[in-house]
Order: structure tokens, then C-alpha cells, then sequence
């Protein structure tokens, strides 16, 4: 195989023979589903490369991995494709249609919409990857050592996430988002990792719970291994993959989380350059320039698509029993 | 039965109070609930601290919660920052989100378990495929993108429907605000169906019944519906919580006077008595919910039994 494999696919089979030996029964799984393609090795292959395996060959995943990389780009480099500043405007333009160098228009402040929807990749971006970073790290360590553990720890944490999925989730942001007010990303983003981190440790607990019943951790245990070496070595390599999913759709859904929070009024708000911001304003002028509304609507729908599709390509790769 | 009805309430009370306390927290110690109460303008100090001497605000806030929480069990719910008594806001807001909550609820179940149980029967035909490919986009694109290009066609432009609802919120105003509140979760729940319906349809009590000569429509109507809704049942009740809650984007789009509307204005208008109030309400509708859902599964799955 040409390509580079991810390197936890070496952790994953050098762990332990039992690890191996669970990897290849997931293989032969998957190998009864899919008949083998041509390039096909007969080198036992682990969850992780098999995933990669599937996921170069499926076309959403390209298209979905084609269209956050453009996304990512712009974010970093916005300038590289507009030129202009998203914060001049000009009142006598407003709400202009398109024109020769503004092929987007002019808002209802007379800036012009094509750079604007693309400085505003930036914030999304930004919030949706620092959100699940932060919301993944903290629900899988303490949801993971929940599980691991159990006990009184465990008791006490699946009685915290009980008390947050009882909040509405706009309705937590707009009250949190009210109290520590902000014109930057970073309130929404605490928010986020705030109320969405009982998700991922629900699903992280549960997989611990899961891998430690294993006989290859049983095994470890036996040989006198130590419980972080069992947990990092054993148990995270085989626990992982149900919050990657989880995971990769969340980041989907935070970047619409954030829109509907900044068209509230409370997320992001100027001079931060946002898509919800503008669809927010948009929104008064929509019988007479709907063209402010549809860009920054239509760059906003393509990302969430974009990250969903990938969540949804990535957990086929990841779970065989699934397809 | 009994007994596990029980369990589930004491299993209630932390997540209530849980709920309650950290929303309560949010908007009195993080927030300044004497704020609101002075317009526009900043209070005065001398008059910010008289306030909150008169609402007891200066006592410690474990004293305030119990206090509040005291008042909340003798049907007290305090006042709204123009004196009306948040009782009866919410009078007037609960029954028009109930009624946009139920439309929402319809179309879940009509359209998404119809849509479900097509697509799942007829897994890989061009029909599932188009499906998908639509729930897909209903899922990314936010509600509050869809509400406002649905009002703009179907309200502004072809003139179908009217683009606001008014302050009665009959039934039939509040059809395509329920459509845009359901519109998310109609696409979970058309692809929950559809999975659940074609993972039974290879089962083997499927095939007997085909087997011994029942109708089709029996078929999937007794055998494989009553199995493939369980998941089903979960999610849309545990929606109707969410639906309430979520129903400000909506309710703010359609100018709808629901709990939305009140809510929003509570936490511009920094009412704290109102925020916290209705949302104690919320989370008690969402509790409820969850626990009728956990009651159906027994109705719905006779191996399910409740010790």
C-alpha cells in the first residue's frame, strides 16, 4: 500500500495479539459486507486502516474533505480571494444588486457581500473547531475515566448529564451568552464545550465500558499491567472511533448552533464578520435584496453539509456493523 | 410497573434541581437581576442596592435559590421586569407554543414515519435515494435559514400563507411555523424509520409472516412498523422538550407570542424571575416527556417489562 497509514494503526496492532487478533475478526467483517477490491492486501489490517482504506475510495468523503479544505484555506487566508475589506462600506450602495467587482452585492450597510461571506468563513470555522476540540477532550476524559473507574465518580457524572440534556440548548446560550457578553468567539465556544461535552462522555463512558470487558484488557490485567497503561495503551486505541464520529457530525451542528445564536443576537457580534450576523440583518431587507440573505444563508448551509457528510463518511469507515 | 414509575420520579428530582440551580445560577450571580428594572439606563447605585435589599438579593445565594424555589412550590413565580406576574405570561405563552409544539409533533410522525417507512422499504431505488439526499440538506441547512426562505416564498412571494401569525395563533397559522420547527428533526426521524425499518425488514418474524401468507400491508403494518418504531417513539419524545425550547428561532421568525417570545424578551429585558421560570417549566415538560417515552416502550415492546 502506497499511502501512509495513520500511525495509530501501529498502536493498535502492537498493543497486544489479542488486540490484533479482534482487529482482523472486525476485518473479516467488514470483508464479508464489501467483496475485496482489487488492491487489496492480504496483510491483516486494523480498524484504522481499514477505515482509511474505504474512506479514499468514497466520493462524499472527498468532496465533504474538498470543501473543508477550501473552507480551512479561506479562514486563514481570506485575502487570497477577496481583496477588498469586509468592514468599508459605502451607505450609497446599500443594498445593491450585483455588479462588475462585487458579483455578490451590497448589504444594508452598503459593504460588499462577497467578501463579507468570505471573511465570515473564519468565525465558523474557528468556533466549530475549537468547540469540538474542547468538547471532545473534556467529554471523553472524563466520561472515559467514568467509565473506566465507575463507582461514585460514575454515578455522580451520569447525574450531571442528565441535569444539562435537560436544557434547551438555544435557550442555555442565550442565557449564558447574555451574562458574559463578548464581541470575540471565545464566549460562544466556552459555551459550547459547556453544554455539549455531556454528549461525547456519554458515548465515551459507554465505549470504555465497552473495550474494558475485552478479553485482551482482562489479559493486561492478568499480566500486571497498571490502569493508565491499560487505558492509554488498551483501552483508547479500541474506544475511540464512537467519539471521532460523534465528534466530526458534532462540529457540523456547532457552526449552525453559533449562526442561530448570532442571528439572535447574543453570539458573535460586530465588528466580528459572521454569517449569522449578517443573515440576522439580512433578514429586515429580505423583500427587497433576498441576494443578502442567500449568500451568506448559502456559504452557511454548504459548511454544515460539508462537516456532516464527513461525520457520515467517516462513521461507515469506522463502524462495518453499520452499513 | 408501579415501582418502576417511582424509581423514575426520585431519579427526577436531582435533574430538576440540577437544572433549575445551574440556570438560576447563570442569570442571578453571573448576571445583575436588578438590572432590568431601571430601563435603558444604568441604575443608580444607591437605588440598585435598595432593590436588591427589598428582593432579599443580598442574602447568600443558597438562601435566594431555597427562597425562590419555596416560592415556585406555592405557585409563586415572581413578576416580569413591567410588573405582570410571570404566572400569568405564562398563561398566555404556554397554550400558543403547545399548539406550534403539536402541529410540529404532526408532521414529525405523518411525514417522517410515512417518509421512513417508504424509503426503507425500497432501500437503493431512486426514491431512497432523493430522500436522503433531502434530509441531508434539511439537516445542514440551520432553521433559521429555511424559516426565513419559507416565509419569503410561501408567505411574501406566492402569497400561500400568511408571513406572521396573529397574537390568537389559530391552527392553521401556525402550519408552516411547525414545519420549519419540525423541519430537523422530521429528517432524523425519516432517517431513524428508514433504518430501523430496513434492518427488520431481513428479520426472521418478517418472513414468517410473509411466509404464512399475511397481506402485505398486515406485514408491515403489525409486524414490522410496531418493531421498527421503538427507536422512533424515543426520539420524538424526547424532541418534544427540545421543540419547546427551540421553538425562539421559530416564534422570532414568525412573530409568534409564545414561550419563545416571552423568554427572549426576559433575557433582553434582563427579567431574571421570568428566564428562570419558564425555563424550571421547560425542563419539567422535558422530564415528563422522557419518562411517558420510557412508560410506552412497555406498550410498544410486550418483552419489555417493568419489575
Amino acid at each position: 500500500m502506497p499511502e501512509p497509514t495513520p500511525r495509530k494503526d501501529d498502536t493498535a496492532i502492537s498493543t497486544a495479539g489479542a488486540g490484533g487478533a479482534m482487529d482482523l475478526a472486525l476485518d473479516e467483517g467488514a470483508s464479508l459486507e464489501q467483496p475485496p477490491g482489487p488492491g487489496r492486501s492480504d496483510r491483516a489490517r486494523s480498524l484504522w486502516s481499514d477505515a482509511w482504506h474505504d474512506l479514499r475510495r468514497n466520493p462524499v468523503f472527498l468532496l465533504s474533505g474538498l470543501i473543508i479544505a477550501f473552507l480551512v484555506f479561506i479562514s486563514l487566508w481570506p485575502s487570497a480571494i477577496a481583496s477588498g475589506d469586509p468592514l468599508a462600506c459605502d451607505l450609497a450602495k446599500a443594498q445593491q444588486g450585483s455588479q462588475p467587482g462585487h458579483p455578490f452585492g451590497f448589504n444594508g450597510q452598503g459593504c460588499d457581500v462577497y467578501t463579507r461571506t468570505v471573511y465570515g468563513a473564519r468565525a465558523s470555522v474557528t468556533v466549530g473547531v475549537c468547540a469540538t476540540l474542547g468538547v471532545a477532550l473534556l467529554g471523553s476524559v472524563l466520561g472515559g475515566l467514568a467509565g473506566f473507574f465507575g463507582g461514585w465518580f460514575d454515578a455522580l457524572l451520569s447525574r450531571i448529564t442528565d441535569v444539562f440534556f435537560a436544557i434547551p440548548v438555544v435557550l442555555g446560550g442565550l442565557v449564558f451568552l447574555s451574562v458574559v457578553p463578548g464581541t470575540t468567539v471565545w464566549p460562544v465556544i466556552a459555551f459550547i464545550v459547556l453544554l455539549g461535552w455531556p454528549q461525547i462522555a456519554r458515548i465515551a463512558r459507554g465505549s470504555v465500558i465497552t473495550a474494558k470487558q475485552n478479553d485482551y484488557v482482562q489479559a493486561a490485567r492478568a499480566l500486571g499491567a497498571g490502569n493508565s497503561r491499560m487505558l492509554l495503551r488498551h483501552i483508547t486505541p479500541n474506544a475511540i472511533a464512537p467519539v471521532i464520529v460523534v465528534a466530526t457530525i458534532a462540529l457540523g451542528t456547532y457552526i449552525a448552533l453559533e449562526a442561530t445564536l448570532s442571528y439572535l443576537g447574543v453570539g458573535l457580534r460586530p465588528p466580528t464578520v459572521s454569517w449569522g450576523i449578517d443573515i440576522s440583518s439580512a433578514s429586515a431587507y429580505v423583500r427587497n435584496a433576498p441576494h443578502m440573505l442567500l449568500w451568506p444563508a448559502g456559504a452557511l448551509a454548504v459548511t454544515v453539509l460539508a462537516f456532516i457528510m464527513l461525520g457520515d463518511a467517516v462513521r461507515d469507515a469506522l463502524d462495518p456493523k453499520l452499513r | 410497573m408501579g415501582r418502576y414509575v417511582i424509581r423514575r420520579l426520585l431519579q427526577m428530582i436531582p435533574v430538576f434541581f440540577g437544572a433549575t440551580l445551574l440556570i438560576f445560577l447563570m442569570v442571578n450571580v453571573m448576571g445583575d437581576p436588578v438590572a432590568g428594572l431601571c430601563g435603558d439606563r444604568k441604575c443608580d447605585p444607591a437605588v440598585a442596592a435598595q432593590l436588591k435589599k427589598d428582593f432579599g438579593l443580598d442574602q447568600p445565594v443558597w438562601q435566594q435559590y431555597l427562597t425562590y424555589l419555596g416560592n415556585l412550590f406555592t405557585g409563586d413565580f415572581g413578576r416580569a421586569f413591567n410588573g405582570q406576574k410571570v404566572t400569568e405570561l405564562m398563561g398566555t405563552a404556554f397554550p400558543v407554543t403547545a399548539r406550534l409544539t403539536l402541529v410540529a409533533i404532526v408532521f414529525e410522525i405523518v411525514i417522517g414515519i410515512s417518509l421512513g417507512v417508504l424509503t426503507g422499504l425500497r432501500r437503493g431505488r431512486p426514491v431512497d435515494t432523493g430522500v436522503l439526499l433531502l434530509t441531508l440538506i434539511v439537516i445542514s441547512v440551520p432553521t433559521f435559514v429555511t424559516g426565513l426562505l419559507l416565509q419569503l416564498l410561501l408567505g411574501v412571494k406566492w402569497g400561500w400563507v400568511k408571513p406572521a401569525v396573529s397574537p390568537d395563533a389559530a391552527f392553521d397559522e401556525l402550519l408552516l411555523p411547525g414545519l420549519v420547527l419540525a423541519s430537523v428533526s422530521l429528517a432524523y426521524v425519516t432517517r431513524l424509520t428508514r433504518t430501523s425499518v430496513a434492518e427488520n425488514a431481513r428479520a426472521d418474524y418478517v418472513r414468517t409472516a410473509v411466509a404464512k401468507g399475511l397481506p402485505r400491508r398486515r406485514v408491515v403494518s403489525r409486524h414490522l412498523l410496531r418493531n421498527s418504531l421503538i427507536p422512533v417513539v424515543t426520539f420524538i419524545g424526547t424532541d418534544v422538550g427540545a421543540l419547546m425550547g427551540g421553538a425562539i428561532v421559530t416564534e422570532r421568525i414568525f412573530n409568534i407570542h409564545g414561550v419563545g417570545y416571552q423568554l427572549y424578551q426576559g433575557i433582553v429585558r434582563q427579567s431574571s424571575q421570568t428566564v428562570v421560570g419558564f425555563v424550571t417549566i421547560l425542563v419539567l415538560v422535558y422530564l415528563v416527556a422522557n419518562l411517558i417515552v420510557d412508560l410506552l416502550y412497555a406498550v410498544l415492546d410486550p418483552r419489555i417489562r417493568y419489575a
